[in-house]
Parts: C-alpha cells; structure tokens; sequence
C-alpha cells in the first residue's frame, strides 16, 4: 500500500492562496491525475484557502491556515483547516438559484462540489475543516498500480 | 501570471482585451479598476475578450458577474467574447452562460451592439 503524506501551516494571507494551489498542483500532478483534474484539484483547493483566509481566518495574522495532503491508493485527500469561528454552511445560499445568480460571491463550495468527487466540511467554534477527496481512475489509476 | 488588460475602441465599442488569470486579488481588481475606468469616460458598450484568460476562480466569476450588473445599471452592455474551454465550463456549471451574452465572433459581437 502506497500513502504519501505531507502537511503545510501558512500565514493567513493572500499569497497562502497561491502557495496552496500550486501545491496543490504539484501533488496531483505527480500523483498521476489527468491535466484536467489536476486543474480541478488545484482550483478546488484554492477554493478552499481562499474560504480559510478570507472567511475563517479573516486575514488574522495571529491565525493559521493548514494544508495537508494524503495519497492513498484509491484516491487523493486534502484538508485544508483555519482557526475560525466556524463556518455556517447552511447558511450559505444556493448560487444556482435563480434569485442568487447576480450576487458577486457565494460561489466557492459550489465549485468545490462541482471539482472534486467528494468534499466533506467540518466547523466547530474553533475553526472550519474541509475535506476534499479526488478518486484515481483512468490514467492515474494505471499510474497508482505501475508504482506499488 | 497576473491579469492584463488593453482596450481598443471599434465602431462605438470598447473592447477589452484581457489576459491572465481573474483571481482574488490582482487580477479581480484590475478588472474592477478598468471597468470603472471606462464607465467614468462614458463607454458603455463593453466587449470582454477573454481569449487569453486560462484561469478564472470564484472571485473573478464574482468580479465579471459584478462588472456585468454595474454596466447594466448604467444604461449599458457588457458582453463576453472568446471564452477558453475552462471559463466556459464553469459559467455553464454556475449558470452564468445565460446571463451574460457570450459572443465568439467579434466582427459579429461588434454588430450587435448596435
């Protein structure tokens, strides 16, 4: 069984967003995803730090945002945490509907629904924890199984 | 790479010719900064041309989608011209692609202004 891990703690600013896309990046490409979901993985992931500065941490410079990845055999897991006041996700509008379509954000959880196979968030009064999941098929498949 | 914007006025319209990434931060607010610009000197026919834009996240969906409403409350029109595959795929998945008026000719997207 292959499992890599590796963990990164950023300052809450916007260049952490930058830094954990093209970690991001990095990782899946080397794990062996396809270029178009390595653009997803990356996006996604962006998505998720821009939530941890932004929302959770508020640009805190007290506050961290931390980035871990683990490959695993079946698929690609990424976490990214911040230590704010916990993200209320049922209190976020649905971007689709018809009424939200115009309004400038609230789009980001979408996006990371719509770019990763699985996406799981956590919040507590201590901070917000997403979880977003990238299964191995196709050619990162073949390319998990050439590597074991 | 950051975000780059030229424009180039034909036949009444403003084309805004960009290139980069729309991101938070710089990119979204050169947008914001050039969209401004062109409505404060009285243009507002808007022609995006967003060819050479390979990357757009969540932010710059929010910056077009804002750009787009603050050009329409002023009486005028900003439209879409040459999307990549990738900012076409997510205005689809937003439902963005049929709010804005998405051109992929220019002489054509030029026309239709008037």
């Amino acid at each position: 069984m292959t499992v890599k891990q590796v963990s990164y703690t950023f300052e809450s600013t916007l260049e952490t967003i930058n830094h954990a896309e093209e970690q991001a990046s990095r990782i899946a490409t080397a794990a062996g995803f396809s270029e178009d979901d390595v653009m997803s993985i990356a996006m996604a992931v962006r998505e998720a730090a821009v939530n941890a500065v932004l929302h959770g941490n508020a640009y805190d410079p007290g506050k961290k945002v931390t980035l871990a990845f683990d490959q695993g055999d079946k698929d690609l897991t990424i976490v990214v945490r911040d230590q704010g006041k916990g993200l209320d996700v049922d209190s976020i509008p649905d971007p689709l509907a018809p009424e939200n379509l115009l309004k400038q954000s609230g789009r980001g959880i979408f996006l990371m629904r719509s770019l990763m196979d699985e996406v799981q968030i956590k919040a507590s009064e201590t901070g917000t924890e997403v979880k977003l999941i990238k299964h191995f098929h196709g050619d990162a498949a073949d390319s998990q199984e050439a590597s074991q | 790479m950051s975000m780059k914007v030229s424009t180039r006025q034909v036949d009444g319209v403003v084309v805004m010719d960009m290139s980069g990434r729309i991101t938070l931060g710089e990119g979204s607010v050169v947008l914001r900064d050039a969209v401004r610009e062109l409505l404060s000197k009285g243009n507002k026919k808007i022609l995006a041309n967003l060819a050479e834009v390979n990357y757009i996240d969540s932010s710059g969906i929010g910056e077009l989608v804002s750009a787009f409403t603050t050009v329409k409350n002023q009486g005028g029109e900003l439209k879409l011209l040459n999307l990549t595959k990738k900012v076409h795929d997510l205005l689809q998945i937003t439902k963005l692609y049929t709010v804005f008026d998405v051109k992929d000719n220019e002489a054509a997207a030029i026309k239709s202004f008037n």
